[in-house]
């Protein structure tokens, strides 16, 4: 594949990020989530920001027609944020939404327009059902020929997860492997949904049954709790409940600058030296079902900008809206060959005091996925990492100088890559 | 036999109601798509040609589905009854989205990528809103 080596008109750096607390709240709306956040932010700018010094707003959002009866998010949020009557955009690209909302944040910055953007993101989900999510997300596959065949979105991965199940011989334990890693990262993180190890859910399970004197589940280990149908039941085989991201509400946001000025905020700016883009058809026109093409080419093309290699990246955070799409995703920005995130996964190379970490935030499985607001809050992982304020999750025994996101859409027709650099 | 139709989803659609399963061909670089796309996705081209596949392949890919659409839900599926959606890679060389019939959903382990399939066609909904869906069945 000839990826064109692009270069940013100026640099662009993070000064600030903040994230909400992810989860389900009746009563919070988009409005509060997002707010949440911004406060956070705000927190974060080592020399302070002055909202009024924010020129332009780029927000994702993905389903508020159908969560909160609300297209047009951006505007809204801006007015919350007193920034009207400045430029506020949505970015409405499925589950890349943040990711893309910050590329057009840093392409924004390097044109010259504007020296300081908020981007970011929300989603407020639990308003819907689980049947009603479903039908939701399964708006970003292709309505003409995938949802008539009876697609979902779990569904369309899981289809993912038998070509590459029947290619390189992975089992459904390599994918439990992924979620109990991302959990055991997550249980880390105050701010995920699931802050919880799946050995103490699994541990809970069992002391309830004994307080409730009914049968004790005889599960000696993880493995075998997830292997319990009653434990974690189907959702699209081989996809279970516990290889599928949460229904999530929760925002993120991050303050982007031109690099002239990235220092009058912070002694440690985070920047962005790499930023990738790229598109695929829905998963039944692509050539190989067990590889996403958009996202290495999104990769290709952020490691050609930044100049540097996947070897030299030293932590990730992987758009793991499934388990499976954990697998193919390391493979995709190169961090393993072909089949190979299978020895990964058996070898704890991923885990958090692994080789090539990845998803310390818990990812999207254990954290939560608030899905326009996904990108952003990986972004936000990464500027913890990288300026050692990750607390307890913090990767041990690694200064990060390098890291990478990877943000996927829908499954798989768009994907955001973003490659990060503290100096 | 061939089709004067446009190259669009109503007409892929009409022409599944009457039993074809057909897709558009480049007249310049003999691409086949399906479903019918009127440009050429391999060389750009508009200059296309209908073309009836003969309705053979294998499955590609396949999962079985407990949390299905509302539509699925409505016509009986659920958790208690999944069933199985695919991907089918025609003999002519395309792939498709597909209903698959006549599995057994509930074992989705004695499902194989490579086994061979035909066409089937599912009627669904009656007068203005009938429907021809595209379905395969094991041979
Ligand atoms: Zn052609």
């Amino acid at each position: 594949m000839y990826v064109k080596k692009r270069r940013l008109g100026r640099g662009v750096a993070i000064v600030g990020a903040g994230v909400s607390k992810f989860g389900s709240f009746s009563d919070k709306t988009s409005r509060d989530l997002f707010i949440e956040a911004f406060n956070e932010l705000k927190q974060s700018v080592d020399r302070g920001i002055d909202p009024k010094d924010i020129e332009a707003l780029y927000l994702g959002n993905h389903i508020g027609e159908y969560c909160e009866g609300q297209s047009l998010m951006a505007p809204i949020i801006a007015g919350y944020l007193g920034m009207i009557p400045k430029p506020a955009t949505r970015v409405e690209n499925a589950c890349v939404s943040s990711g893309v909302a910050l590329r057009e944040g840093i392409i924004a910055i390097a044109s010259g327009l504007y020296d300081i953007v908020l981007v970011g993101g929300v989603e407020k989900m639990t308003t819907l059902s689980t049947e009603g999510v479903t039908d939701a997300l399964g708006s970003a596959l292709d309505a003409l020929y995938e949802t008539p065949a009876g697609f979902t979105f779990p569904g369309i991965y899981a289809a993912m997860a038998t070509t590459y199940m029947d290619k390189y011989g992975a089992k459904e334990e390599h994918f439990m492997k992924v979620a109990i890693k991302n959990h055991n990262n997550g249980a880390l993180n105050p701010k995920a949904q699931f802050n919880t190890t799946i050995k103490d859910i699994m541990n809970g399970r069992i002391a309830k049954a004994k307080q409730k004197g009914q049968p004790i589940p005889t599960w000696v280990d993880e493995i075998e709790f997830l292997k319990d149908p009653k434990a974690n039941p189907v959702v699209a085989w081989p996809m279970k409940l516990f290889d599928c991201s949460p229904i999530t509400d929760g925002a993120s946001c991050l303050l982007l600058v031109a690099e002239e000025v990235a220092k009058s905020f912070t002694d440690t700016p985070v920047y962005v030296i790499g930023t990738g883009q790229g598109s695929d058809y829905p998963l039944y026109e692509r050539e190989d079902m067990t590889t996403i093409l958009a996202a290495k080419f999104a990769a290709q093309e952020a490691y050609a900008m930044a100049g540097v290699k996947p070897e030299d990246i030293q932590i990730a955070e992987v758009h793991d809206c499934f388990t499976i799409a954990e697998l193919v995703g390391i493979e995709d920005i190169g961090f393993f060959p072909s089949g190979g995130a299978i020895k990964a996964i058996e070898e704890g190379l991923t885990a958090r005091d692994g080789a090539k970490p990845i998803n310390t935030s818990g990812g999207l499985k254990s954290k939560g996925h608030p899905v326009g607001a996904t990108g952003t809050a990986q972004a936000a992982e990464i500027w913890l990492q990288m300026r050692g304020q990750a607390g307890a999750r913090q990767v041990p025994g690694k200064d990060i100088s390098l890291a990478l996101t990877h943000n996927v859409g829908g499954s798989g027709p768009t994907c955001a890559i973003h490659i990060y650099e503290r100096r | 036999m061939v089709s004067q139709k446009e190259f669009t989803d109503a007409a892929f659609n009409q022409l599944l109601g009457e039993g074809k399963l057909m897709a558009s061909r480049c007249k310049k670089c003999g691409a086949l798509h399906l479903p019918p796309k009127p440009i050429c996705v391999n060389c750009q081209e508009g200059n296309m040609e209908w073309t009836i596949l003969k309705g053979k392949g294998k499955l590609a890919a396949f999962t079985t589905i407990a949390v299905g659409l509302p539509r699925m839900i409505q016509e009986g599926y659920g958790r208690d009854n999944p069933y199985c959606s695919g991907i089918v890679e025609l003999e002519e060389g395309p792939r498709i989205s597909a209903r698959i019939l006549d599995v057994d959903a509930r074992n989705p382990q004695k499902l194989k990528v490579g086994m061979p399939l035909v066409v089937d066609f599912l009627e669904r909904g009656e007068g203005e809103n009938k429907r021809t869906l595209l379905a395969f069945k094991p041979v």
